[in-house]
């Protein structure tokens, strides 16, 4: 069952994903995001991460695929525009390409066992998250709640239309 | 992982009472079926509460004539809708056209595995319960924007993408109010929430001062969530004809119809588990089994009620108004809700 489980979503992680990176029309490649985004909290799901899970569907699919459509839908003329999905930058994608393969091989190698199955105990990690990041990752967690709260502000700050009257 | 999903499975109370082995498939199946059945029949009935409801509040009578007052007049909708022609634009999208009915109809459906239906009966006890609730919520939003753009229609379009910008914006003030409760429960889990609540005169409603007041912001940003009156811009129907779903006929229009009736639902039984006491009964004892199926069904459809009465009662806000209540108003109350409320358990 969790081998079976396992493999559709690993098929439908990859098609999608690929559907992503090779369609024409922008709409279908955000849209096979969608699919993509799920399977991976599919996965998350079966590896007893439940929290991940629900929270890569809250982020991605509720959060950045929902903003990247409206940015798509709102632009004006991007379905007259094709997308370029030909090889650019040939030598430098080959680079990135083989070093995040080596650095994949590499993970792969340093693991010496993996764990076959998903523990069997269905602990809850939303405390242990909880504790967590409020206690060890307490600096790095609210560095990021400060960054994004500046980003939040520098985007509405250029998204302005009247900046010259803004009074400082 | 099979033997989780079984585990989890509260109905299984149920079952083992009926003489249903231990570990047989008929659990999960079971658990999977009901809330479509259940789905189906309340939005049968729903339509037709509908209609009564705002024949009542405009001093007519209804739907009469087909069956003993009418009650057989959504199952002849239902078959008109089925023989229906399925007609697909030519300008349209075709996938994406197609797919978009079956998303929204997921997100909804989806949303009904961790609803707790009575004590010991729920599909899928999470530990992440209600915020499985709300992260789920956003396949429908995925699904109207692939119906608006699918549909290639500038009506379609522009209500989507209303609907949109509503849904996204009013999810804030709804997560923030779940939050508010969340506080005081300790706990993500649904039957965890509903167990917290035991003993109080009808839940957490007049547990304290900001409770009540995170109640009524859920409550309204609620509304806004299932594009109900008075926040059904992206269908409006004198500027929009119908919004996402104009171009759509037969049954993928009574997809969207079926989701939007059990989104209703789903977010009336999310604000009846967090806020009202979910399937205990109104003065805070455990019912027995069926009782407690009984009282969060009363309860959750008193709220069905409420949006329909509001429906048929309020006009319909205009957009600016929309954002201005959602930033400016409620996310700030929802926050000083949030923080009292983190200080009421702290120090009471």
């Amino acid at each position: 069952m969790e081998v079976i489980m396992f493999w559709i979503l690993a098929v439908i992680i990859v098609a999608s994903a690929i559907a992503t990176v090779f369609s024409k029309n922008i709409i279908y490649s955000a849209f096979s995001l969608l699919f993509s985004f799920l399977g991976v909290a599919g996965i998350y799901a079966m590896l007893s991460a439940d929290f991940l899970a629900v929270t890569q569907i809250m982020v991605y699919v509720g959060g950045i695929l929902t903003l990247l459509l409206f940015g798509v839908m709102l632009t004006n003329r991007i379905t007259t525009m094709s997308l370029k999905t030909d090889v650019f930058n040939f030598v430098p994608g080959l680079i990135i390409a083989a070093v995040m393969l080596a650095s994949l091989l590499y993970v792969i190698w340093v693991t010496g066992t993996w764990a076959k199955h998903s523990p069997a105990v269905w602990d809850t990690t939303v405390e242990s998250i909880g504790t967590l990041t409020i206690t060890q990752y307490l600096l790095p967690f609210e560095m990021v709640a400060i960054i994004l709260l500046v980003a939040v502000v520098g985007a509405s700050y250029i998204a302005r239309k009247d900046k010259q009257n803004i009074k400082s | 992982m099979h033997d989780l999903v079984l585990k989890t499975l509260g109905i299984g109370d149920l079952l083992a009472w009926l003489g249903v082995p231990d570990g047989s498939l008929v659990y999960p199946i079971v658990a999977s079926v009901f809330p479509l059945i259940f789905l189906i029949l309340f939005a049968l009935l729903a339509v037709y509460a509908e209609r009564k409801v705002s024949a009542f509040i405009q001093n007519r009578l209804g739907p009469m004539e087909t069956g003993p007052w009418g009650l057989f007049q959504t199952v002849a909708d239902i078959l008109k809708l089925i023989q229906k022609e399925d007609i697909t634009p030519t300008a349209s999208d075709k996938i994406l056209f197609f797919v978009a009915p079956v998303l929204v109809f997921t997100g909804t459906y989806a949303s009904l595995a961790v609803l707790p239906w009575s004590n010991g009966f729920v599909g899928a006890d999470l530990n992440v319960g209600i915020f499985y609730l709300l992260a789920i919520s956003s396949l429908v939003v995925a699904g109207l924007l692939m119906a608006g753009w699918g549909s290639n229609n500038k009506w379609s379009l522009y209500g989507a993408v209303r609907s949109t910008a509503q849904i996204i914006s009013y999810e804030i003030p709804a997560g923030l109010a779940v939050l508010t409760a969340i506080v005081t429960t300790g706990t993500l889990n649904m039957t965890g929430i509903i167990q917290q609540q035991e003993g109080l005169f009808f839940g957490y409603l007049f547990a304290s001062p900001f409770l009540f007041v995170a109640f009524i912001i859920y409550l309204i940003a609620s509304l806004a969530e299932v594009n109900r009156t008075p926040f059904d811009l992206p269908e409006a129907e004198s500027e929009l004809v119908g919004g996402y779903h104009t171009e759509y006929s037969g049954m993928k229009f009574a997809m969207f119809f079926l989701s939007e009736y059990g989104n209703m639902f789903v977010v009336s039984a999310i604000a009846v588990s967090v806020f009202l006491g979910g399937w205990l009964t109104p003065w805070g004892t455990v019912p027995s089994y069926g009782m407690g199926f009984f009282w969060i069904l009363v309860k959750s459809l008193f709220f069905v009620f409420f949006q329909m009465w509001l429906r048929w009662t309020l006009p319909r806000f205009r957009v600016d108004q929309l954002m201005y209540l959602c930033w400016k108003v409620l996310i700030p109350i929802a926050f000083a809700c949030l923080i009292g409320q983190a200080a009421w358990v702290v120090y009471l």
